[in-house]
């Protein structure tokens, strides 16, 4: 009894010296000098300025001239990630999508006469897993780059190949679904760089 | 749906099909204390740690021995998480600051870290010092995680041992799962995941003003070496409070489908090394063809179930797949797939919010925990789980046929049954009496988010998942409300909840060790009959078909009647609540 408490005791502190201290540091270490960039969080910075990780969602919410990333249930903090876990029959739930999906054809259907509550997708009018989800949909940023040209004197179809040029999808697809990066891409508008 | 995404779910069998013979056989070299290719490195490390703890002459143990410094590594382990917790404001690498965590939200972290659960009632980046994660919950992930593969192999043994009651020496055991197994595959996960995007530093908050002006603070920390063990040690807990749906710790499709691997590989890689133990391959084959057909049926469910709008979208004119809680570069296939994944293994890590799973796609991840953890199962556990359930399949067999049950030659006698007994009852039990009292008492109730059947459902779930150490949520439920403040972790905790999951973990992971510990000690050295005329083996289709069969009974006659209360319920009706 005595020995198996000696045992565990010493074994938890040598572990831990070892597997909560050296490990974690010589991963920080190996990670700090072989991939710097993506181990401090992927930072992206404009003229020497940090304005955001390019893995991070950001809030663009009254700004005509940027893609609109998705809406989040956690005010888009990546020092707070929440859903929304509102379940699939929620009356509450179901509010949130219509307000959302009005407020969608609102800001969107002025320079898109053609759009109709059918062609919203998904993810355009319901809250992300992270709350901080820095893609949204192929169709989504379609839809918005007739609102985003418009608004920047642009042609679309100028925009909407941008759009194409930050679309990511890994090995066709099979690894997750064609997405576009929300910041790159408005960043990308704010330096004028048009394919 | 997509091709791509039936693909991806072909793709990972396919690759976790190779990865069995290979790491569990390499797996069955450490234990067998063969030489293998880390032997070189890593041998003096491993005698001296051996030493340290079991003495120059390592002893073998009886059942009753190794379940003894089984339940004191624990122990110990449960104290030192708690008095981190408790302490933490006065240990270093704090940079945020935050508080020490209040005692009931200890109490169910401890348990659910050394439990190998990994269940949160708390946010981590909002709530834990890089300090706590690195040398408190990081460290549990590898201790349970080696625990249940040293308990795991030990019982093999068990069942295997022609002569002798030892099963091996704990120690020594635990020893080898974390040197050998453990350390070296987080060493690559985490490189690998940090090439991907996943954060690893110890610096604190970054605060920045964003494209459009704002303020935003990216909370950094050991992200990437925490998360490798979380996944590799069945562990499962995340370092954000959102688990990997946090784009720091599953930055890409590709690093999520790496991440379901690394999941699944070490408890399907158990199946091959039992094999090995027993000396008969195709003992582990058949056990890993099962959990693959549960597995494969579950994603098949729960993929186009999630691949139509939810009743609530619906309502409100939305079109589409049901993306409510699921992020853009994962969408519905790796969303659903690594919910399969994270619950038929009981890792518990998910990269979505399965509170607002459909109800039909939500109920599959729901009822894979509710199968005990045996569709390949936390590391180790999931292997005795299922061992259990084969013993209860060969006894049913028996019944029919009316011959003395017998398992690779061994009779399997009243005190095997009665013990099996024990140790497949025991969980669900807790999980339906701790549901019922959860929302019978105004207390248990106060846990609830969702209104309707939604609410009794995550309540369900609750317990479901911390009993059965997944760890996974529907994660409406609290058993803690998150203040606002930065470090001011005290405040607004539901004890009921904390200490109600809190117990259930540590009764629903020893409890059941312990029976099948007690099992192989009673078929440790147990005389072997030669297989005769009416011998039924156990290492064919048929029999798999009737363990297959065996869990899904257990399973549906215990579950039915709450899972219809719940999830089912809201998938058989557009009505919302």
């Amino acid at each position: 009894m005595l020995r198996q408490l000696r045992s565990a005791l010493v074994g938890v502190i040598a572990l831990t010296v070892l597997l909560g201290v050296a490990y974690p540091l010589a991963m920080t270490g190996l990670a700090q000098v072989l991939w710097p960039h993506q181990a401090n969080g992927s930072r992206v910075e404009r003229n020497g300025r940090l304005v955001g990780s390019a893995l991070i969602g950001q809030d663009f919410r009254g700004e005509a001239r940027y893609f609109q990333s998705r809406p989040s249930a956690s005010a888009e903090d990546p020092a707070a990630t929440g859903a929304s876990n509102l379940g699939p029959n929620s009356a509450a739930l179901s509010r949130q999508i219509r307000a959302r999906l009005e407020a969608f054809l609102r800001r969107e259907r002025p320079y898109d006469p053609d759009l109709t509550a059918a062609a919203v997708p998904a993810d355009a009018v319901t809250t992300s897993g992270s709350g901080v989800d820095p893609d949204i949909s192929v169709a989504d940023a379609d839809i918005q780059a007739h609102r985003v040209a418009a608004v920047r004197g642009l042609p679309v179809a100028a925009v909407m190949r941008l759009v194409a040029a930050h679309t990511e999808g890994l090995a066709g697809g099979l690894f997750g679904p064609s997405s576009v990066n929300v910041l790159a891409l408005n960043l990308a508008l704010d330096e004028g760089r048009t394919p | 749906m997509s091709a791509s995404g039936w693909l991806q779910i072909v793709l990972l069998l396919a690759v976790l099909t190779g990865i069995t013979p290979l790491l569990g056989g390499y797996i069955h070299r450490v234990f067998a204390g063969e030489r293998v290719l880390l032997t070189r490195a890593l041998g003096p490390a491993e005698r001296r740690f051996s030493a340290l703890l079991a003495g120059s002459e390592p002893a073998g143990q009886d059942w009753r021995g190794y379940a003894g410094s089984v339940l004191m590594f624990s122990a110990v382990s449960w104290l030192a998480l708690y008095l981190l917790l408790r302490t933490q404001s006065i240990q270093p690498l704090n940079p945020q600051g935050f508080g020490s965590a209040p005692w009931g939200l200890s109490f169910n972290a401890a348990s659910s870290f050394v439990s190998n659960t990994g269940w949160q009632f708390y946010g981590g980046e909002r709530t834990l010092s890089n300090f706590s994660q690195m040398t408190g919950i990081a460290v549990q992930g590898f201790l349970s995680g080696a625990v249940g593969i040293a308990a795991g192999v030990a019982i093999a043994r068990g069942f295997a041992n022609r002569s002798g009651r030892e099963l091996g020496n704990f120690w020594v055991d635990l020893i080898r799962a974390l040197l050998y197994v453990l350390l070296p595959l987080s060493v690559l996960g985490s490189a690998f995941l940090v090439s991907q995007g996943a954060i690893q530093t110890l610096a604190g908050s970054v605060h920045l003003s964003t494209l459009a002006g704002g303020a935003q603070t990216l909370a950094l920390g050991p992200a990437a070496s925490q998360k490798a063990v979380m996944l590799l040690g069945s562990d499962g807990g995340g370092f954000y409070a959102v688990n990997s749906a946090m784009p720091f710790e599953d930055p890409t499709g590709l690093a999520n489908f790496v991440e379901m691997v690394m999941m699944l590989a070490i408890p399907a890689a158990l199946t091959a090394t039992y094999g090995r133990i027993v000396g008969s391959r195709r003992q582990g084959w058949v056990l890993y063809a099962v959990m693959v057909v549960m597995f494969v049926g579950g994603a098949a469910v729960a993929y186009p179930a999630e691949s139509h709008p939810s009743p609530a979208m619906r309502a409100a004119g939305a079109h589409g797949v049901n993306m409510e809680g699921k992020d853009q570069r994962l969408q519905v296939s790796d969303s659903v797939l690594e919910a399969v994944a994270g619950t038929t293994t009981g890792n518990g890590s998910t990269n979505a919010a399965l509170d607002s799973f459909t109800g039909l796609g939500g109920s599959i991840p729901m009822a894979n925990i509710m199968t005990g953890e045996v569709i390949f199962g936390a590391v180790g556990s999931g292997l005795y789980g299922m061992l259990l359930m084969v013993l209860l399949a060969v006894f049913v067999a028996g019944l029919m046929v009316g011959r003395t049950p017998e398992y690779l030659g061994k009779r399997i006698e009243a005190r095997e049954i009665k013990l099996v007994t024990i140790g497949v009852i025991a969980v669900p039990l807790i999980v339906l009496f701790a549901t019922a009292w959860a929302i019978s008492a105004r207390y248990g109730t106060r846990s609830i988010f969702n209104a309707g059947p939604q609410g009794f459902s995550e309540t369900l779930y609750a317990y479901a998942s911390q009993a059965n150490n997944n760890g996974s949520a529907f994660a409406g439920y609290a058993g803690f409300v998150q203040p606002h403040a930065p470090g001011n972790i005290g405040a607004g905790g539901i004890a009921f909840a904390d200490l109600a999951g809190g117990t259930a973990m540590l009764v629903g992971r020893f409890l059941p060790m312990l029976a099948a510990l007690a099992v192989a000690g009673s078929l440790s050295g147990k005389r072997t009959i030669a297989a005769g005329e009416g011998t039924m083996r156990t290492d064919t289709a048929v029999f798999a078909v009737l363990l297959l069969a065996t869990i899904a009974i257990v399973a549906l006659l215990t579950f039915v009647p709450s899972l219809m209360l719940g999830p089912l319920v809201q998938a058989l009706t557009p009505r919302l609540f």
